[in-house]
């Protein structure tokens, strides 16, 4: 278990342990919905320029934990998050932290393919638009290009920029939206569950896609696959009924885990 | 259930031994389907005769509104008559109250070869002229008073029952006495007709004339005027303020009780008689604000008023049909919620709400009720220069002129109504055209 004292946190804050730099620490955070408690005091961190799997059974808030993340919460009526989340060292709930600047440097891509009804260009080119990224038109053209080819879109649709976004396939929708993510330039990309609506050769080339964006990205993935999560991640935290039940190495978690549950979740025992 | 292959003898010994086939009540399904595409079609049916009779009703009553008969003859602008002390240049007003109808009534007696002297049928000569024409000749001898003591050719309306006979509106069986029009008339009619001198005319008149008691010369001009002012004012307001006041409610007000009372009454707004919005409008806008009655200002606010809720309702709709995955999107991207708003979903809602603001409008067309109470089913005989002059509104004056007795205001009242429902189809196929535009998706 991967409980960490205040003094830990403190340190923590200092991006020093152990060697080991956290991009984002969560700090006994519990989200409501209404009178209903969806999570437990999670304390959980996310490391720098690391893959970070969330699983567990349905229901148990992943989706809920990962949108904590980027405030995503603050947009669903009733939905109240008490505890403590940084990004670097910034509290994200501070009230003086601007919620735009925040999803400016933590983007999301969703469960399922929501590109804009505009054209593969504007998809890309909107979050570098509203945020002033680019000041002539062809330094949006590049970040258009940069962020397609990061996403392995470019090739497939650079001769049709200016044709929809949603008269793609699925798969390239997805890689749509991940690209119009990258194209803000944020620290940490949020996905939830986004190979779910994908076949597996489009879920091969997204899968790829998270490893070569581990580099220049700090990614947190929910995922129902444990494939998937044995596949792209490097650490793995497992969730049940709103607790955090264990965090742990990919390669430990799905050989050696502490918990009994997490062994029983990953020989599919319940779930 | 894990077969792996299937040898033919499998698959043959499978075809033989096939179970019964199922009795899943297909046949009743089938019919339940039938019979309700039936009722379905027999709906549709009952709609459009209907629709077929209204048409076909207004369209044959009300063509001939289209067209005027006009009588051109040679006028002679006898100085006898109009100026005989000849004092126009110490007295303009001699040339404004000149006996104008009996320059008129002699070139048509003239033109017809009854004597001067026969007084009974110099009064039916004069029967056969629009009243109208004193103001006509009157502006065309004040305009260039030169012609007095000249012979010019001048066009002006013939009287209405004469208009009403030309067009074979008049039943003739009839015995002389009880019909408007005698039989010395008649032939007339016919000689003028056989000499060109009386013949139809397209009726400029209907489309720019104001109130008149004489149908012939009665128009549709203001009312027209007063359907634009008020539609224009309808749309200036009621959409921006509409559209602002639904993306609030649905996009940033919190949920909570306040706001469910006020969606509850924006609700019941749109279900109250619209003679309530004019009691209202009397009272607010006229007896309090002191804006002048009559005056298509007040019409507008009124029908503003009357149409907010429709506009709301359906703008909120339309917002609420946006799927909440682009609104996730723009705010994952870190778009505030204004832009949001106003980059992805009201672009989406649009078609939407464009539909709700033409059903509004067209609503508000169509509304005589509360314009009655406000006033504005006056005589108005001039064109407005503002929305604050005196005006009716083309449903008003379609009510005003259904209430008159003469055949002549019948047509024109038929007239009137396909005139209203040109304009729906206009602004409905203009709504179309909108919708076209906005919904170009992806
Ligand atoms: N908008 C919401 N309003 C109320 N309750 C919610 C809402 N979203 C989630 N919940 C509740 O919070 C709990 C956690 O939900 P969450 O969506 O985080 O689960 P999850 O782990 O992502 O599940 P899945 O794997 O099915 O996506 C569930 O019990 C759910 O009913
Ligand atoms: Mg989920």
């Amino acid at each position: 278990m991967n409980m960490m004292s205040e003094a830990a946190v403190e340190k923590a804050l200092d991006k020093k342990m152990n060697d080991i730099s956290y991009k984002m620490i969560g700090k006994d955070v519990s989200v409501y919905y209404g009178e209903k408690r969806a999570l437990y005091d999670v304390n959980l961190n996310v490391r720098e320029n690391t893959v970070t799997a969330l699983i567990g059974p349905s229901g148990c808030g992943k989706s809920t934990f990962l949108r904590t993340l980027n405030r995503m919460n603050d947009t669903i009526d009733g939905c109240r998050v008490t505890g403590r989340i940084t990004l670097d060292t910034d509290d994200i709930y501070d009230p003086a932290i601007d919620v735009v600047e925040l999803r400016a440097r933590v983007g999301m891509v969703f469960q399922k393919p929501n590109p804009f009804p505009k054209s593969i260009y504007e998809n890309v080119a909107y979050g570098p638009r509203i945020h002033g990224l680019a000041k002539a038109k062809a330094d949006m053209d590049a970040i258009v290009e940069q962020s397609l080819q990061k996403a392995g879109l470019w090739n497939e649709v650079k001769d049709r920029l200016q044709e929809g976004g949603t008269g793609l396939s699925g798969g390239q929708q997805q890689r749509l939206c991940i690209a119009r993510a990258v194209a803000v330039s944020p620290e940490v990309i949020l996905m939830d569950e986004p190979c779910s609506a994908l076949d597996p050769i489009a879920t091969a080339k997204v899968e790829e896609l998270i490893h070569e964006l581990r580099a220049n990205f700090t990614i947190v993935i929910v995922t129902h696959s444990m494939q998937q999560a044995a596949r792209v991640s490097q650490r793995t935290a497992m969730f049940h009924l709103g607790n955090l039940v264990e965090e742990n190495d990919t390669d430990k978690m799905f050989t050696n885990p502490d918990d009994q549950r997490t062994q029983d979740y990953i020989m599919g025992r319940f779930g | 259930m894990s077969q792996v292959s299937m040898s033919p003898s499998m698959a043959a010994l499978g075809a033989a031994s096939r179970p019964e086939r199922r009795d899943i009540g297909l046949r009743g399904r089938y019919a339940a389907e039938r019979r309700f595409r039936l009722y379905g079609m027999a709906a549709i049916a009952f709609g459009l005769l209907f629709l077929f009779l209204l048409l076909f009703s207004v369209v044959s009553k009300g063509y001939t509104a289209f067209q005027q008969s006009m009588i051109t003859i040679p006028v002679e602008f006898s100085e006898q008559i109009i100026d005989k002390d000849n004092e126009r240049a110490t007295n303009p007003q001699k040339l404004v109250s000149a006996n104008y109808p009996v320059v008129a009534r002699d070139a048509l007696a003239r033109v017809l070869g009854v004597a001067a002297d026969d007084r009974a049928a110099m009064r039916e000569v004069n029967g056969m002229i629009s009243d109208s024409v004193r103001v006509q000749l009157r502006n065309l001898v004040t305009a260039n008073p030169a012609i007095i003591g000249t012979t010019q050719p001048v066009t002006f309306l013939a009287h209405g029952d004469l208009d009403s006979a030309f067009k074979g509106q008049i039943n003739l069986d009839v015995p002389e006495k009880d019909r408007k029009i005698s039989d010395r008339q008649i032939g007339w009619m016919n000689q003028l007709a056989e000499s060109g001198a009386l013949s139809k005319h397209f009726n400029t008149g209907l489309f720019v004339n104001g109130a008149s008691s004489r149908p012939e010369a009665a128009g549709v001009g203001v009312a027209l005027i007063g359907s634009l002012y008020m539609m224009l004012i309808v749309l200036v307001l009621s959409l921006p303020i509409g559209v602002a006041a639904s993306i609030y409610l649905e996009e940033f007000a919190p949920k909570n009780r306040f706001t469910d009372l006020i969606e509850v009454n924006i609700n019941n707004l749109a279900a109250v008689p619209s003679i309530v919005y004019g009691l209202l409008g009397l009272a607010v806008f006229v007896n309090f604000a002191g804006f002048p009655r009559s005056a298509a200002l007040v019409g507008g606010l009124v029908l503003t008023l009357m149409t907010l809720p429709t506009i709301i309702i359906a703008t909120r709709a339309a917002l609420k049909a946006v799927p909440p995955s682009i609104r996730s999107a723009a705010l994952g991207l870190g778009a505030s919620k204004m832009q949001t708003v106003f980059h992805h979903v009201l672009p989406l809602a649009m078609p939407g709400i464009l539909t709700g603001t033409i059903i509004g409008l067209a609503h508000a067309l169509g509304e005589t009720a509360p314009l009655l109470l406000i006033g504005m089913v006056a005589f108005v005989a001039d064109v407005p220069a503002t929305p604050m002059d005196p005006a009716t509104a083309l449903p008003v004056q379609i009510y005003m002129w259904a209430n008159e007795a003469e055949r002549a205001f019948v047509e024109r009242t038929s007239g009137a109504i396909i005139v209203l429902l040109i304009f729906l189809i206009l602004m409905n196929v203009g709504a179309i055209l909108l919708r076209r535009r906005f919904e170009r998706r992806w």
